[in-house]
């Protein structure tokens, strides 16, 4: 699977001008303090930082899950700080692919109606929406067990899953939550490896983690402490 | 709420979320399959409301439609013309003219009618079947006077002899006709012997004995006499104390009850009340009204029970299912999408159970009239909206939870 080209003079995927939050008080915590983050097309970025460091917030904002309080984000050129919520709840359902560390798959469904659920919302036509939930998992690696339900795949099959439901609705951007924390090192080893493999095909990859191997992964590392966003990898 | 793709708005960078009809039902249909036995229980609720509520209404209508039957073939064909004059004029004397048989039976529509009393004999008025001997102390047994009129109008079915007729009656006969049971108790066993009884010292030869009337069931128990047997002997009836039984042919009950008044007394119409058989419609209504508006009180009870118990699992489920409500809104899906899952949802489940009620209630109503020999009768109406009583209460039900579901923050419902 590639990703989407974005149109004509590529903006830049997601580009944090002086983006803040700070939850009102009383007394009024600074989540993250305002910070600059610009992430090309194609950029493989680890976001490292301990528990508690404004992670979540960064992954809220970046995942448009939140608003930031202060500044502005553009996901793909679009200024989502302008937008309205249902405007906003469909762009991250058709842009941003999550990976999160619990999975998230529904337990009674099989991998592709877990996998098709990405598309549900998105005006995917049903036999349309089957087809590229099989091809997604195909690309997983899991073409063998579209039928499975959750709770007869393994930690790293069902992970799996997860990144094929990222993956099916050709998001701009892959966020990745803890995606190994869940999981043992040899599990976790053939994920990241997936995800080099995504990389390589030209995906736009965020990870946030608090383990510094997997830190190490990407071509490039920001790290969180205290809600400070810097440049430069720290353990 | 919209749930198909609609225009794209102006200036909007995004193709809004949509959530086709189809899709939301079959996510519903998967929420709801994927706890089959919580949702076979959360359905009972409405399953027993809407089946009560199925059986009192089916039930009323079967059993009404059995009154409407006895109805048809004995009380619409049955007029009581009560004599009222003594609250009028105490002077009035007897009210019913000697001919009144003669002149009802000249109305139109009219199969018998004749007039009837209860006879009290003033002293010794035992019933005896011989004047001396073993057993002539007597029975206390009711004395009726009618005209032969009267006794055809009552329907009787003989077992021995025959009815007195218009002959003996104005000769004023000591003729008498009893029930089967009377004749058991006094020893009459046949009619080949001529047999009397004495009623005091007068002696009256039986020429019937009945052993069943469609109309006036206590002329069984009673010794009846030609009325103009009982006049002679015992004297006019008291003021208050005759009646006329009419039986008219089927339609015409409510005419000659307006009419009888009149045909009897011209000059008096206002010392007679003919009462007419009450109407159907009415009838049934009134039987309908009280137990049933009990009944459906409880089937509304049943209802309310279902609801709250809808409302409580939906609640459950929505607590529960944080995290996929989470995950919906991740994948793009609005917070009325959710609502809309939910809610289809619940109202799926009180559908459901509505649907199985209906039946069930159905079945009950068959099963009942099967074992009364009954023909059972539901409204479709009944059968119709059944199911949708169902439907809104499983929406209502579900409207707290879904709004609620609706209002969970994504980011929070994630981290779980």
């Amino acid at each position: 699977m590639v990703a989407e080209v974005p149109a004509v003079e590529a903006p830049a995927v997601i580009e944090l001008r002086q983006a803040g939050l700070t939850y009102p008080g009383p007394p009024p915590v600074a989540a993250l303090t305002a910070c600059e983050l610009t992430v090309g097309a194609g950029e493989f970025v680890t976001v490292v930082g301990p528990s508690g460091s404004g992670k979540s917030t960064f992954l809220n904002i970046v995942g448009l899950l939140d608003v930031p309080t202060s500044g502005s984000y553009l996901l793909d050129g679009i200024d989502t700080g302008a937008l309205k919520d249902a405007d906003r709840t469909a762009l991250r359902g058709r842009r941003i692919g999550f990976v999160f560390q619990s999975f998230h798959l529904l337990p009674y469904r099989s991998a592709v109606e877990n996998v098709r659920l990405a598309l549900l919302y998105g005006a995917v036509p049903r036999a349309e929406s089957h087809e590229r939930a099989r091809e997604a998992l195909a690309r997983v690696g899991l073409g063998h067990r579209l039928d499975a339900v959750p709770t007869r795949l393994s930690g790293g099959e069902q992970q799996r899953v997860a990144i094929a439901r990222a993956l099916v609705s050709r998001p701009s951007l892959l966020l990745c939550d803890e995606p190994t924390g869940n999981l043992d090192t040899a599990t976790a080893g053939a994920i990241l490896g997936l995800l080099d493999e995504l990389h390589a095909d030209g995906m736009t990859i965020v990870v946030i983690t608090h383990d510094p191997l997997v830190a190490a992964r990407g071509a490039r590392t920001v790290s969180i402490r205290d809600g400070v966003l810097t440049e430069r990898a720290t353990v | 709420m919209r749930f198909r793709r609609r225009a794209a708005r102006g200036g909007s960078p995004v193709e809004p979320s949509v959530l086709p009809l189809r899709e939301l039902l079959s996510e519903s249909l998967a929420g709801m399959l994927q706890r089959p036995g919580r949702s076979a229980l959360t359905a009972l609720g409405t399953v027993l409301g809407v089946g009560t509520f199925v059986a009192i209404l089916g039930l009323t209508a079967t059993t009404s439609s059995q009154i409407d039957s006895r109805f048809d073939l004995l009380t619409a064909t049955e007029v009581t013309v009560e004599d009222t004059s003594v609250q009028q004029n105490a002077f009035a004397g007897p009210v019913f003219p000697a001919d009144a048989d003669e002149r009802i039976g000249r109305l139109g529509g009219v199969e018998h009618a004749g007039v009837y009393w209860t006879v009290h004999p003033a002293g010794s008025a035992t019933v005896r079947s011989s004047p001396v001997g073993a057993d002539s102390g007597g029975e206390e047994i009711g004395i009726v006077a009618a005209s032969p009129g009267a006794l055809l109008a009552a329907d009787p079915h003989l077992a021995q002899g025959r009815l007195y007729d218009a002959y003996l009656s104005r000769g004023a006969q000591p003729v008498a006709v009893i029930g089967s049971g009377i004749a058991a108790r006094l020893g009459i066993t046949t009619l080949e012997t001529y047999p009397a009884v004495f009623i005091g010292d007068q002696p009256f030869t039986v020429v019937g004995i009945i052993d069943d009337t469609r109309r006036k069931a206590d002329l069984l128990l009673s010794v009846i006499v030609p009325r103009t047997t009982a006049e002679r002997i015992w004297g006019p009836p008291k003021g208050g104390d005759a009646r006329m039984l009419i039986a008219t042919r089927v339609g015409a009950a409510g005419q000659i009850a307006h009419e009888a008044p009149t045909a009897l007394r011209p000059d008096h119409p206002e010392y007679l009340k003919a009462v007419p058989p009450p109407d159907p419609r009415t009838l049934r209504g009134t039987v309908t009204g009280d137990l049933n508006q009990l009944f459906l009180l409880l089937a509304a009870i049943c209802l309310v029970i279902g609801a709250v118990g809808i409302a409580n699992t939906t609640l459950v489920a929505v607590l529960e299912r944080t995290g996929e409500i989470g995950l919906r809104r991740a994948l793009g899906a609005r917070g009325r999408h959710i609502t809309a899952q939910f809610l289809a949802e619940s109202g799926a489940l009180g559908a459901l159970g509505g649907l199985v009620g209906t039946s069930l209630g159905g079945l009950t109503v068959v099963i009942v009239a099967l074992v009364r020999d009954w023909t059972p009768v539901v409204h479709p109406a009944t059968i119709a909206a059944a199911p949708v009583i169902g439907l809104l209460t499983g929406l209502l039900a579900g409207l707290y939870p879904a709004l609620r579901a609706s209002r969970i923050q994504p980011a929070e419902a994630l981290r779980r």
